[in-house]
């Protein structure tokens, strides 16, 4: 069943110019779904746009049959989005506890469940939830910005190039805990870089350039697509 | 009779408009082209005025150098008196320029503000260098003796006006030259001005000094037509708020609109008497703060429901380059 | 010398209290607040409003808890005086920088409008009260008592120190315990990244303006005691306490205390040499000094 729908969406920064172009994109329940295409692409303005922090000009975006384009960002969370944007994406001068309690600001039940759930997903964090973020190598910061966006126990996940800047040990155990994110039920959209890797991990992916669908299809077959190797996966 | 009294009125009125008219084209070449944010233009016409009171008074001398001290005494002619306020206040610029400018903008204005209140603290603690609280008093007034001395103010209103024209049309044109186009693209956007931050530093820093003295010429007019003053006079009130009043309400960025809003400002300054004059007399002596308390609200009615101004900017720039 | 150290710790805390808040509503609202000094003066006028009209017209009777200079009556109108200084705080943006933040005007733009704000607030205090200098307790004698090191200090100004600390430490615990202290510090850390975390960034802002309009007015009043109240005497702390909050790095609270400290010190110790009309005078050249060598503050990254 699909929980997401982007359907033939424009978006842009400024009024006279758009960034994204009848751009169309589904996800499906419990699915992953990558996002590639070279810099610029407009992938990270995919993704602002979804979360409400661009308001489409055109299309619509649908989360359930319920059209959530044209709402504030916290009532898009509040329905169930969490976002972790690609840079910035922690309190800095917050300790990691800290961090994890604003991403349930909205939350006004109990949820140290959810944070023990969190700790148990990443034993790091817990071992350093008194330090502040800021302090943190790279890897940490991005398992605190992905702990504080699961604090709303989200159906849908955004991910902006979780693995950029990271060293490449780091980049396959992040990859490993969006598997086990994913394995608890939460769908996935992953905007990538490391194009190969995420392509392997998920279900489906979408090749975007200039703001523009250039091909969607399942992982495996954009991964054997010989032009798709050649321009995007590098080689 | 009657008609003299109001005329005279009138011209008093147009000259203490004019000469503010003279500060806000001075602020319009910082804020309205530039962006600069200086908020201590009573510094500034504290100076101006002292300086060109000096210059054109002689040394107290006898008698008189018992009661009044000052720093100097050069007994030159008017015109020295406007340049050399003009220089003094582009030199105070460049100071205040140095520390503030390559930071954000706010800074300026604290600064600016800081020095505005430490000069005038200066000038009143100072007995030494221009008599302290007490001030200076007679200053020479160009052309005195062409008319009888009630008449006088005609002439001011003259040399007011020619001042103020000829400010303006020197601003205009450096407005209009390149120079004035770097300036507006640095307002417009620092980053994308295709420019050093040195560059935009020193254009910046020309800008300041340029729009301070216009400031400075501003304080030797005040100086010269009350011919008595006082650091009392140069209040963040009278010195400051009034003329960004002025400039915001005629509209910044438009030399025109600088000056009617000078005139329109200091005419609803003025009315205002008018109409506090109608207060019960236990709430006479409250009637300035009720005039400044309008003035105030004026400001935000302005920046809120027409911050353009009256007249708007001027769009010279892009029209040349088209 | 030590004598003058500790009435600068004395003037120090006044400033901090004032410096603290123009500290966080510089980083979470956006700009400068040219009428921070005037919150100051209003607080310390609103408890003298209560201190001799509102509590003697309901009879509520006087006191006085020797040797401090003040009683119940000033124990009653520090709270309340804060209070209406943090919904004054709170009103004027929703009248006025509200507007302006809907409309994108700029910072700068915001900086004007609050020495607008300045001003009409000065007025009103100006046209209520006038503009002479009024004593809460007029022509009480108030003996200092003698410190070692032949510091002479009054009670009153012992009081003043303990109660800045003591709301300084109260801060303290909002920021570090609950959770709207948490979204403040989130909000001033990253604001976008507060959007979206879904905090709501304009309730944020009315509570920065609560705790500044508090805190500034928590200052005024106990400049109110241990001075005098003027209509000026707000924006005479207003470079001090600009140069407080750039000392100690905008946006960094224990460094706008730490900076109200110094600056406060260095106004005093000043006195030794200069003439006191000067103090603010050596503030402002601080502030100078500190944009000349390090901008950015103690506490700033390069
Ligand atoms: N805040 C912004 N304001 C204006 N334009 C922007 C803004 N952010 C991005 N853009 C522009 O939008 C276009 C798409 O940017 P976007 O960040 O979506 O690309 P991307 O695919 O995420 O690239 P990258 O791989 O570098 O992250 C670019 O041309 C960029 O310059
Ligand atoms: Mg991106």
């Amino acid at each position: 069943m699909t929980i997401l729908k982007v359907d033939s969406v424009s978006a842009g920064y400024v009024p006279e110019s758009n960034i994204l172009h009848d751009l169309s994109l589904e996800l499906n329940e419990g699915e992953i779904v990558s996002v590639i295409g070279p810099n610029g692409a407009g992938k990270s303005t995919l993704l602002k746009t979804i979360f409400g922090l661009l308001k489409p000009k055109s299309g619509k975006i649908q989360l359930k049959n319920e059209v959530i384009s044209g709402l504030k960002p916290f009532r898009i969370a509040q329905k169930g989005v969490s976002y972790v944007p690609q840079v910035n994406n922690v309190f800095p001068s917050l300790t990691i506890q800290e961090n994890l309690e604003m991403g349930a600001f909205i939350r006004s039940d109990d949820y140290s469940d959810t944070m023990e759930e969190v700790y148990t997903l990443f034993p790091v964090l817990k071992e350093r939830k008194n330090q502040k973020a800021g302090q943190l190598s790279g890897g940490q910061r991005q398992m605190v910005a992905m702990g504080r966006a699961l604090m709303l126990k989200p159906e849908v996940l955004l991910l902006d190039e979780p693995s950029a800047g990271l060293a490449p040990i780091f980049v396959s155990s992040i990859f490993d805990k969006i598997k086990e994110i994913n394995a608890t039920g939460v769908s996935i959209i992953i905007v990538e870089q490391n194009a190969k890797e995420a392509l392997k991990m998920s279900h489906r992916g979408y090749v975007l350039a200039m703001g523009q669908n250039v091909l969607d299809d399942k992982s495996d077959a954009l991964l054997a697509n010989e032009e798709v190797g050649r321009l995007y996966l590098g080689g | 009779m009657e008609f003299s009294g109001i005329s005279s009125y009138v011209v008093s009125l147009a000259i203490m408009a004019g000469i503010y008219a003279v500060f806000c084209l001075g602020l319009n070449i910082q804020w309205g082209y530039t962006g600069l944010f200086n908020i201590g233009i009573a510094g500034f016409f504290c100076i101006g005025a002292y300086t060109s009171a000096m210059i054109t008074t002689p040394m107290p001398s006898g008698i008189y150098a018992q009661y009044v001290h000052q720093i100097f005494g050069l007994n030159l002619p008017f015109v020295f008196g406007l340049m050399g306020a003009a220089i003094v206040c582009g030199v105070v610029a460049l100071l205040i320029g140095i520390p503030t400018l390559r930071l954000g903008e706010d800074y300026l204005a604290i600064a600016t503000l800081g020095i505005a209140e430490t000069i005038r603290l200066i000038f009143n603690n100072e007995q030494w260098l221009a008599n302290g609280p007490r001030g200076l008093m007679d200053m020479p007034q160009p052309f005195h003796s062409v008319v009888s001395p009630q008449n006088y103010n005609y002439i001011y209103l003259i040399i007011t006006v020619i001042a103020m024209v000829i400010i303006y049309f020197a601003i205009e044109k450096a407005i209009r030259s390149p120079w004035g186009r770097v300036l507006r693209a640095i307002r417009e956007d620092e980053g994308s001005a295709s420019m050093s931050g040195k560059d935009v530093f020193n254009f910046k820093m020309q800008s300041l000094i340029f729009g301070s003295m216009v400031m400075g010429i501003g304080g030797a007019l005040y100086a010269h037509y009350t011919k008595a003053i006082s650091p009392s006079v140069f209040t963040p009130l009278y010195g400051t708020f009034i003329i960004w009043v002025m400039l915001m309400a005629g509209g910044s960025g438009n030399n025109k609109g600088a000056i009617l809003g000078a005139y329109v400002i200091w005419g609803i300054w003025v009315g205002t008497k008018f109409v506090t004059d109608f207060l019960p007399y236990t709430l006479q002596s409250r009637a300035p703060y009720i005039r400044f308390l309008i003035i105030g609200i004026l400001l935000e009615v302005i920046l809120i429901y027409r911050p353009q101004g009256l007249l708007g900017e001027e769009k010279k720039i892009s029209k040349l380059l088209d | 010398m030590i004598e003058l150290i500790v009435y600068g710790i004395v003037l120090g805390s006044i400033i901090a209290l004032g410096a603290i808040g123009l500290t966080m509503v510089y980083r979470i609202v956006g700009f400068a607040n040219f009428a921070h000094g005037e919150f100051m003066t209003g607080g310390a006028y609103v408890a003298l409003f209560v201190v001799t009209i509102l509590l003697p017209w309901i009879g509520f009777p006087d006191s006085r808890f020797v040797p401090l200079s003040f009683g119940w009556r000033m124990v009653i109108a520090f709270p309340i005086a804060m209070a209406v200084v943090a919904i004054l705080a709170i009103a004027l943006d929703k009248i006025l920088y509200k507007k302006l933040r809907a409309k994108k005007s700029g910072p700068v733009i915001l900086a004007m409008a609050s020495l607008g704000a300045s001003f009409i607030i000065r007025m009103t205090i100006l046209i209520i009260w006038g503009s002479d200098y009024i004593f809460y307790r007029p022509g009480l004698m108030r003996p200092a008592l003698d410190l070692p090191l032949s510091v002479k200090i009054r009670p009153d100004q012992i009081f003043i120190f303990c109660a800045a600390i003591f709301l300084v430490i109260l801060l303290h615990l909002f920021l570090k315990r609950t959770k709207m202290g948490k979204a403040m510090r989130a909000t001033a850390d990253n604001t976008d990244l507060a959007l979206v975390t879904g905090i709501d960034t304009e309730r944020i802002i009315a509570w920065t303006w609560a705790i500044g309009g508090g805190l500034a007015a928590a200052g005024g009043v106990l400049y109110g005691i241990d001075v005098q109240l003027h209509p000026g005497m707000g924006w005479n702390f207003l470079i001090p306490i600009f140069a407080a909050t750039i000392l100690g790095s905008i946006g960094n609270i224990y460094g706008a205390l730490i900076g109200g400290f110094v600056i406060g010190i260095a106004q005093q110790v000043s006195t030794a040499f200069l003439a006191p009309t000067y103090k603010l005078a050596v503030a402002f050249m601080i502030m100078i000094l500190i944009l000349l060598i390090r901008p950015q503050g103690i506490f700033g990254k390069e």
